[in-house]
């Protein structure tokens, strides 16, 4: 769109033409107060708070609703302004209750910061307030009605924001209220409750403190609190969530997590495990001292330093006596890149073992490999919000990546994106979609195979093949396509429809896994068959310093196969829960010596013989990466007395084997005087380490508890991972494309498929989720509700 | 969509509604018509009812409720046999309006939207029902009665109740 010149408060400024005035002038700092209008979403001008003096128009006008025009001359502060916003404020406290000193929003409330702006503390309005209880529309969701200024916000972005539409507004004038979906009269219990996703969203929104959520209200003020923003730890869309925390006597207690600054990857979203579900931090039930198992069974508290040095001498012992190949490692999905990338390497270079996988929840294997030799093929989260067409296979987003369905929604909506989608079930995100193929059961496979050319395959995969060639030449003729691939296309499917996706100029693609740190699992090497950055064991010269075994390890089964065979001496797991996840037999596990890193008493840690009490993703610093390859800092937010991170459990072991902790960890001013400038390069014999910090003008990190000193050998050596420092500590998100190196591929073919998706609703998160009490309540919410498929309405037939 | 199959309403009324949806640019214009001529027939805006005109029109039962709330002639509880309206806008209130409210009540023995133990009678105090000419007026069902006095409205409620009133529907 052309730009236009106008005048706002004497400064001349420029928009594209269509630009909202409001938007024109919050973009060139002038601030235009609005409680109705919401970047995204319809507009109201309900509120009369935005009105400014344009000349030549008689009355004020509301600038949310004024597009910029040529010449346009706007004041948005004069008296005569004010006095609109003061008597449009003293109308909106004619029944707000004065509860602030008492009310969640106190502090960062938007009536409170406008009242004492234009000074509306005096009101003509002498009748009682009308005064009415407050309702609980859900375990999170709570609803005071008299503080409500009824700005429709919330009832838009559940309506159009999330597709939901389970508010409404009731009532006429002084006595309108919200409303939710079900109504007290058809409630078991004769109280109004929203039957909805819980995201919270409408919270958010809430420019009052009329909607609050049921894990914050009443617990602290806004000003109280320290506000950390980090990864959420849920699924894989890595939204980022400001973790609002309080020093308790033993740590720093979460009390609140929300989309505060919304700088994030995640924009304005947020679902309800990013905003509710940090309360498994305070489970009662989280160990704080290390166990160690008795000779007579029992597990007993145990010093920090009795633990370690029992695990560093048992494994070295096992190490030394039968061998490397007989332990296993198990990583996990939830710790930082650094956790995972010093965790293998602990693996492959002290305990000398390929032995290490992690619970896969997606083909990353295969993703890069499909792609290797290709550049710019990768989609980052925020290319679903902007991508002119997408298709989706498989996976359902509304559900596993709440984040990416919001993004395609509002793509769908606000940029007229063209959403194509290929599901075996009649998932949400449908009701966005251009056109929708409901393929037969299982028939991911025969659509991959039809899109790469076998036109016989198309009869498995849908009954109608005309739509299938419908629905094939249409993505066709896309341009810029993005591809997202869901965690049932594995291995040759996957790669099929990834030959397909490359001869479409353009396209690019994702596959959606199902945590927080399930792709820097992948990408940091936690496979017995592959380095970090899907690096072939044998024959690389990246790792050639690791000095690692070449043939490849035992996977996730084999490990427990060679456990029931007692071939298995120790085990280790870091983060993980490998008993429940993948059904074993506690009786495999009795010769083994095994360690476990882990919160709670999971199914895998109770048969332990150490347990170790491990600090979660929001207690900890580093980075993770996300389903699409973004990475993002880690902060610590919240802290435990007694647990430590995986990274600081990892060092310490190592150093109690007797490692040497210069090479696992590059601290300190580097392992040799000679710093590689004269000759060392050639003689191999430089400190690689330092030469390239150097090189990259970074200074050694001095502690090898420093989680930055692996990023460091990370962005030295993991290929695609060359990160920019400036961004990560901004907080920013960056994305990365950790290709594969086309040689020395590892046959697609002959892999095992050993992705095993999560199957999370929106109301769990793994063995994670089962020690969140919000969660729990959440479910036996949803279990209450009388089946009505509410949510799942067919759209207004207009 | 318009075509249910398990129609809570009569067969003339369904036919109504089967066509009233047809007949609008959109489909939810006929919402306001439907909630009448529904609450007509069944006495009030029932749950069932929210949930049929919703399907037939295609929207949320939500969306119904708050169209419906927002009007104060849609009823969600049933009314009397006889709905007594009585009009205190200005013309009504200038000529005795309320005394006519007052005395209705009295009358009746129930207040503002309550209906009498027998069922027969129910009380409402309305805006303008545009017979100000003729202030104060009542409106009973959908029949006018204007230029009241305490007793005129006495021989009235007396008519109601030996069935000699119209019923106007």
């Amino acid at each position: 769109m052309p730009d236009v010149k106008f005048t706002v408060d004497g400064k001349q400024l420029t928009a594209p033409a269509g630009t909202f005035l409001i938007e024109a002038c919050k973009t060139n700092g002038i601030e235009v107060p609005a409680f109705c209008y919401y970047p995204g979403i319809s507009l109201k001008a309900a509120c009369r708070m935005c009105v400014v003096r344009i000349e030549k128009m008689p009355k004020l006008q509301t600038a949310c609703t004024t597009p910029v025009s040529e010449g346009m001359v706007v004041q948005t502060e004069t008296p005569e302004i004010a006095q609109a916003r003061k008597a449009t404020l003293q109308l909106l406290l004619g029944n707000h209750p004065l509860d602030c000193p008492v009310c969640d929003a106190g502090g960062e409330c938007e009536l409170q910061d406008m009242t004492f702006k234009y000074g509306a503390a005096e009101s003509f309005y002498a009748e009682p307030k009308h005064h009415r209880e407050e309702q609980k529309w859900s375990p999170v969701v709570y609803y005071d009605r008299p503080r409500c200024i009824l700005c429709y916000r919330c009832i838009s972005m559940c309506g159009e924001g999330m597709d939901v539409f389970a508010l409404g507004i009731q009532a006429r004038g002084s006595s309108s209220v919200i409303a939710p979906n079900v109504p007290a009269q058809m409630s078991p219990d004769d109280l109004a409750h929203v039957d909805c996703e819980q995201c919270g969203m409408c919270i958010d929104a809430c420019p009052v403190g009329a909607l609050t959520s049921g894990t914050y209200r009443y617990k602290t003020r806004p000003w109280e609190m320290n506000h950390v923003s980090t990864v959420c730890t849920h699924c894989g869309d890595g939204c980022k969530t400001t973790l609002g925390v309080r020093s308790t006597s033993d740590g720093s207690e979460i009390v609140r997590g929300d989309n505060r600054d919304k700088s994030g990857i995640n924009n304005d979203f947020l679902c309800n495990k990013g905003r509710y579900a940090f309360d498994f931090a305070n489970n009662e039930t989280r160990i704080t001292q290390p166990l160690v198992r008795q000779p007579n069974g029992e597990l007993k508290p145990v010093s920090w330093e009795t633990a370690f040095d029992h695990v560093g001498k048992k494994l070295r012992e096992l190490r030394d006596t039968r061998g490397g190949k007989s332990i296993g490692v198990i990583g996990s999905n939830r710790t930082t890149n650094e956790e995972a990338y010093l965790l293998q390497k602990f693996a492959r270079t002290v305990l000398g073992t390929n032995n290490i996988d992690h619970h896969r929840t997606a083909d990353y294997v295969s993703f890069a490999q499909s792609l290797a030799g290709n550049t710019d093929r990768t989609a980052s989260l925020r290319d679903t919000l902007t991508a002119s067409a997408i298709l989706l296979v498989g996976g359902d987003p509304t559900i596993q990546a709440p984040g990416t369905a919001w993004n395609i929604r509002t793509n769908v909506r606000n940029h007229r994106g063209r959403l194509y989608v290929a599901n075996s079930a009649e998932i949400k995100l449908r009701r966005q979609a251009k056109s929708f193929l409901h393929l037969a059961p299982f028939g991911y496979s025969a659509l991959a195979s039809y899109f790469a050319g076998d036109a016989a395959a198309g009869s498995e995969a849908v009954g109608d093949t005309d739509a299938l060639t419908t629905f094939r030449e249409a993505i066709k003729a896309e341009e810029n396509l993005l591809i997202l691939i869901g965690s049932e296309l594995r291995g040759k499917d996957l790669k099929k429809l990834i030959d397909f996706g490359l001869t479409l100029p353009g396209a690019k693609f994702a596959l959606i896994s199902d945590y927080a740190n399930s792709r820097g699992a992948a990408d940091m090497g936690l496979l017995p068959d592959l380095l970090p950055g899907y690096t072939p064991l044998a024959g690389n010269t990246t790792f050639a310093e690791y000095n690692t075994p070449a043939a490849p390890g035992l996977d996730m089964i084999e490990i427990f196969e060679a456990a029931e065979r007692g071939d298995l001496s120790a085990l280790y797991v870091v983060g993980s829960n490998p008993v429940s996840r993948y059904g074993i037999d506690p009786a495999s596990l009795k010769d083994t010596f095994v360690v476990v890193q882990d919160m709670f008493l999971t199914e895998t840690a109770v048969l332990a013989d150490v347990i170790l009490p491990a600090a979660n993703l929001y207690e900890k610093s580093g980075s993770v990466t996300n389903s699409y390859g973004d990475l993002q800092l880690v902060s610590k937010a919240g802290d435990r007395a007694g647990v430590r991170t995986d990274f600081e459990m990892i060092v310490r072991i190592a150093d109690k084997m007797g490692a040497n902790m210069r090479e696992l960890i590059p601290f300190g001013k580097g392992t040799r005087a000679d710093m590689g400038q004269s000759r060392g390069v050639h003689s191999g014999e430089a400190d690689r380490h330092a030469v390239w910090l150097a090189a990259n003008n970074m200074e050694p990190k001095l502690s090898p508890f420093d989680p930055f000193a692996i990023l460091d050998e990370i962005q030295r050596l993991v290929p695609g991972y060359n990160l920019l420092r400036l961004q990560l500590l901004s907080g920013n998100d960056q994305h990365l494309q950790p290709a594969a190196s086309s040689n020395g591929l590892v046959q697609i073919g002959s892999r095992r498929d050993l992705v095993l998706p999560a199957n999370d609703t929106l109301f769990t998160s793994g063995t994670l989720g089962r020690y969140s009490t919000m969660l729990s309540d959440l479910q036996h919410n949803e279990s209450l509700r009388p089946p009505t498929g509410l949510t799942q309405i067919q759209p207004a037939a207009d | 969509m318009s075509e249910i199959a398990n129609t809570i309403f009569s067969p003339e009324l369904a036919a109504r509604f089967d066509k009233l949806v047809t007949i609008y640019p959109l489909r939810r214009s006929a919402l306001v018509p439907m909630l009448l001529y529904a609450q007509d027939e069944v006495g009030y805006v029932s749950d069932a009812v929210i949930a049929e005109i919703a399907e037939r029109i295609g929207l949320l039962e939500l969306d119904v409720r708050n169209v419906l709330s927002y009007y104060s002639m849609l009823r969600t509880k049933p009314a009397g046999k006889y709905n007594v309206q009585v009009c205190t806008n200005i013309s009504c209130m200038l000529r005795g309006g309320y005394e006519i409210l007052d005395h209705c009540k009295h009358k009746l023995g129930i207040g503002h939207k309550e209906t009498t133990s027998d069922g027969v009678f129910s009380l409402e105090e309305v805006e303008c029902i545009g017979a100000c000419c003729w202030a104060p007026a009542i409106q009973i069902n959908y029949d006018f009665h204007d230029d009241l006095t305490p007793e005129k409205v006495d021989v009235l409620f007396q008519m109601y109740r030996d069935g000699q009133g119209k019923d106007v529907k």
